[in-house]
């Protein structure tokens, strides 16, 4: 892309964009350069749209001068979704106007991209409902994001994820077409489901420019019970005899002994540093059902050699238990200034096996690698904590996490739980989905988007010729 | 060149894992919606400048320049990064590449800093100018429609906003101990700082009468001055070195139990002194025993009282934090549990109370029309709760709400006050 070309076009930005919205400074070039993983791309331009119209005549002028496009919410993600990777320009849709209303008669949301989940979580509340995905960035993460990356979060065992809530989108497809999938009814078989095909489609097929969203009756109590294993194995026995007690957790969160250790260390609060698990378990519903539920989740895990078990009712006594769990990230931030957090993910019954095989990579390649996740549903966080500056190192990280994502699908598992593909883990997408599957999720991204300008660079493994 | 900033910040900004949970707690990003404005945004330009990818000057001191120093962004990190640090580091390494090429504004400022707010007694007769103005009616001149056109609009907001100055005399004495009444349960050294002692000492004499009245003696050391919080912020590091000293000095003669600061930045300052002495290992322990004892006013009052409260009229009230009260020395709820003290006052909590006002040390004079944005939408908050006074814990802070106050035309039915004043009013003191 020559500088001349590049003026053309630059120039045409500021008759779609008024100029306050068109962002060209280094400054804030390099501001819009990153998201929460490690790359680092320096796009040409950032724009902030207002309306639909101006994304779509911006979409057809990168159409007609090939221009990348990458849009982004609040760059919260750990996959590189946003990342501009051939520069081009970053539309930057957490600038969006926000708009959100409640339809309490349909229990329904209407949201614009650009909300933020927890103001989403807030006002549903507010109403008496309730909408599940949680991923622990929702402070931050704007909907659209949540959207395009089929985010998760604790809950994913009993709720499902984000995919399981969009009923309805707007979208500007990738060659400029206005158009509307879904609806307002749960039901709705008319063609082909590309709601689904675009929630989590990581911003490749097209920009969103309204969602519809289920939301369900708020649970009237929750409980949350702590336990320590002194082996790893056993709590993978209680949290399957827990199922099989037909008790659905809310959350069943596992930490592994490194997490134990750091968390201990970073703010001692009594737990045991011999112990190899702590599953932090909550279960929400009717009053009496919950508190039924909470005292056979303790007993099992006593059964199970739990060395420690501590179970809370109050609002206070939840926020102690689930402290523990949210100190990982500064306890582990100590251990290196680069983290690399993944979410590979197996079925359930194997993350004993999955845990055996992390142990060996941490061996193996000599690095700070600790375990918490999403025990209900298999998907584990292996975080790597390292330092980008040490090139040798880094060389161990990268093996290691090629052998955590063969691990995770040799034992029937996926690359990827609930964070994206993005960048890391395009070369192995073949492995996960054979040559012939990614094939066809090419083909689907070649007939929406025949230019390849809408987020090129992601999910798919660089062909010879490359992207572009 | 680069290296410099290298070394001073790139370690604490290469900690932030640019999660943007810092995002919803920056007033700067809310009100001007965009990255280079949040804190995220700000520690990667900052790591950008060091590795030497963009200009110190034309790239990152604008948005650095932007940043209000509120600090709520460090008190939401998951992975507690520094931001403070890294703000300081990047100030001061404009300071050092500027001063090649000052702007006339950055004279001014530096000169003020540098030869006034050092001197206590220059301070003490540039606020008795102050009162004459103020006295002799020359300043309600700026009420005058005309006045718009010969002064700049900061200028007269600043001026109607003014609390009025008491006469010289009511000053506290330096080098004076004021006895406690009754039991003495404790030494107390009055921290007084620049402009709270040049201007708002009226202020003072509410926190000495708070303090008496719960059995403080309180001691105001000689030798003291300006805490050197407005020179750390606009990157005069040696000359807040300067004054730390002195005041370390000062206060290690006068062997308190505790330091009472009545001004949330200059207490931040204080507890933070360590470090300014970063490769000093004597003065950073003198620093650091210094930070150990100070505490606010109303922390001190909330362990030594209850306070002798009157009673009074049937008052709506709300308050304001002071960021740096709040986000640096972590008070909060000591202010808010006096207020509910308080007999015939009802606390009104406005939404986002511990959001940044928009006063920023003197960031709203520099940056005037991005300062009045956060206010007027803190206005707004403000509105809301009915209050009559709105409390707060900081000159700065007091002021920017006085402003406010009177952009809303609000002046008649509210007023910004300090949290000493009030409690002194309401204990007939």
């Amino acid at each position: 892309m020559g500088m001349e070309k590049q003026a053309v076009w630059l120039k045409d930005l500021f008759d779609i964009f008024p100029k306050e919205r068109v962002l060209t400074d280094l400054a804030d070039r390099h501001a819009y350069s990153f998201d929460a993983s490690m790359g680092e791309y320096l796009p040409v331009a950032v724009v902030q749209p207002q309306s639909k119209e101006q994304i779509q005549r911006l979409v057809r002028l990168a159409n007609s001068h090939r221009i990348p496009l990458y849009p982004r919410g609040s760059a919260s993600s750990l996959s590189g979704g946003p990342l501009p990777v051939y520069g081009g320009v970053v539309v930057d849709m957490s600038a969006y106007p926000k708009r959100l209303t409640i339809d309490t008669e349909n229990m329904l949301a209407i949201a614009t991209p650009s909300v933020i989940t927890a103001e989403l979580h807030r006002k549903a509340e507010e109403a008496g409902l309730f909408y599940p995905p949680d991923p622990s960035s929702s402070s931050v993460s704007t909907l659209g994001g949540n959207l395009m990356e089929n985010a998760g979060g604790p809950k994913g065992l009993k709720y499902g994820t984000t995919k399981d809530y969009v009923i309805g989108l707007e979208v500007v497809t990738p060659t400029g077409e206005i158009i509307r999938t879904g609806g307002k009814t749960v039901k709705n078989v008319t063609g082909y489901d590309l709601t689904r095909l675009l929630v989590g489609s990581e911003g490749t097929l097209g920009i969103v420019t309204e969602a519809i969203l289920r939301l369900i009756p708020k649970p009237r109590a929750r409980r949350t019970v702590m336990a320590a294993f002194p082996r790893f194995e056993d709590s993978g026995y209680a949290l399957t005899r827990i199922l099989g007690a037909q008790i659905l957790p809310s959350a069943m969160e596992v930490m592994d002994e490194y997490c134990i250790r750091a968390v201990e260390e970073y703010e001692p609060s009594g737990l045991p540093l011999d112990a190899e698990a702590i599953l932090i378990i909550e279960v929400d519903g009717h009053p009496a059902a919950v508190e039924e539920e909470a005292a056979q989740c303790e007993a099992i895990c006593r059964e199970h050699g739990a060395a420690l078990v501590r179970a809370a009712a109050t609002a206070e006594e939840q926020a102690q238990i689930w402290k523990a769990r949210r100190l990982i990230s500064p306890a582990i931030a100590r251990l290196g200034p680069t983290k690399i957090s993944e979410d590979a993910t197996v079925p359930r019954g194997r993350i004993p096996d999955m845990m055996k095989r992390l142990r060996q990579i941490r061996e193996k390649y000599r690095l700070n690698l600790v375990v918490f996740g999403h025990a209900g549903d298999g998907n584990l966080h292996p975080n790597i904590l390292t330092d980008r500056r040490n090139a040798e190192e880094m060389a161990r990280v990268e093996k290691a996490i090629g052998e955590i994502f063969a691990a995770a699908i040799e034992l029937g598992g996926t690359l990827s739980g609930e964070h994206g593909i993005g960048l890391m883990k395009k070369p192995f997408m073949e492995m996960e989905l054979g040559k012939e599957g990614v094939d066809m999720m090419r083909k689907i991204k070649e007939a929406w988007d025949p230019n390849n300008i809408m987020n090129p660079g992601k999910i798919f493994p660089d062909r010879n010729e490359a992207d572009r | 060149m680069t290296n410099r900033l290298y070394e001073k910040a790139y370690e604490a900004a290469n900690a932030c894992v640019q999660c943007g949970y810092c995002l919803p707690a920056c007033p700067t990003y809310a009100s001007m919606g965009k990255e280079s404005a949040s804190p995220r945004g700000r520690i990667h330009l900052v790591k950008m400048a060091a590795e030497g990818k963009i200009d110190v000057l034309r790239d990152l001191r604008p948005p650095i320049d932007l940043c209000l120093g509120c600090r709520a962004c460090e008190a939401v990190c998951p992975l507690n990064v520094r931001y403070g640090k890294i703000l300081e580091a990047a100030r001061e390494e404009i300071v050092v590449q500027q001063s090649a090429r000052p702007a006339p504004g950055d004279r001014l400022t530096r000169m003020l800093l540098k030869n006034v707010f050092p001197h206590p007694g220059r301070l003490r007769r540039l606020g008795d100018l102050g009162r004459f103005l103020q006295v002799s009616g020359l300043l309600r001149l700026v009420r005058f429609p005309g006045a718009n056109r010969l002064l700049p609009e900061r200028l007269t907001y600043f001026a109607k906003a003014l609390p009025a100055i008491p006469p010289a005399g009511e000053r506290l004495r330096f080098g004076h101990v004021y006895p406690a009444k009754g039991k003495r349960k404790a030494r107390v050294a009055l921290f007084a700082g620049c402009v709270m002692d040049a201007v708002m000492f009226r202020i003072h004499r509410a926190t000495v009468s708070l303090l008496t009245a719960v059995g403080a003696e309180v001691a105001v050391p000689a030798g003291q001055c300006c805490c050197g919080a407005l020179h750390l912020h606009q990157g005069m590091t040696d000359e807040a070195r300067k004054l730390a000293r002195r005041n370390i000095e000062a206060f290690e003669r006068c062997e308190a139990d505790w330091i009472a600061g009545n001004a949330g930045g200059c207490g931040a300052a204080i507890k933070e002194y360590g470090r300014l002495f970063a490769d000093d290992p004597e003065w950073t322990a003198r620093a650091r025993r210094l930070a150990g004892k100070l505490k606010d006013i109303s922390e001190i009052l909330l362990e030594l009282g209850p306070l002798p409260f009157v009673n009074g009229p049937e008052t709506v009230v709300t308050y304001q934090d002071s960021c740096h009260l709040l986000n640096v020395q972590r008070v909060g709820r000591a202010p808010r549990v006096l207020l509910e003290q308080v007999p015939g006052v009802r606390l009104a909590e406005m939404e986002g109370a511990d959001r940044c006002c928009g006063s920023g040390g003197i960031y709203n004079l520099l940056h005037f029309s991005e300062s009045m944005a956060i206010l007027d939408e803190k206005m707004e908050r403000v509105r809301e709760t009915g209050a009559e006074v709105v409390i707060s814990g900081n000159p700065g802070c007091i002021l920017q709400l006085q402003i406010g106050i009177e952009r809303a035309g609000a002046s008649r039915r509210m007023r910004s006050v300090h949290l000493a004043e009030f409690l002194a009013e309401r204990c007939g003191l």
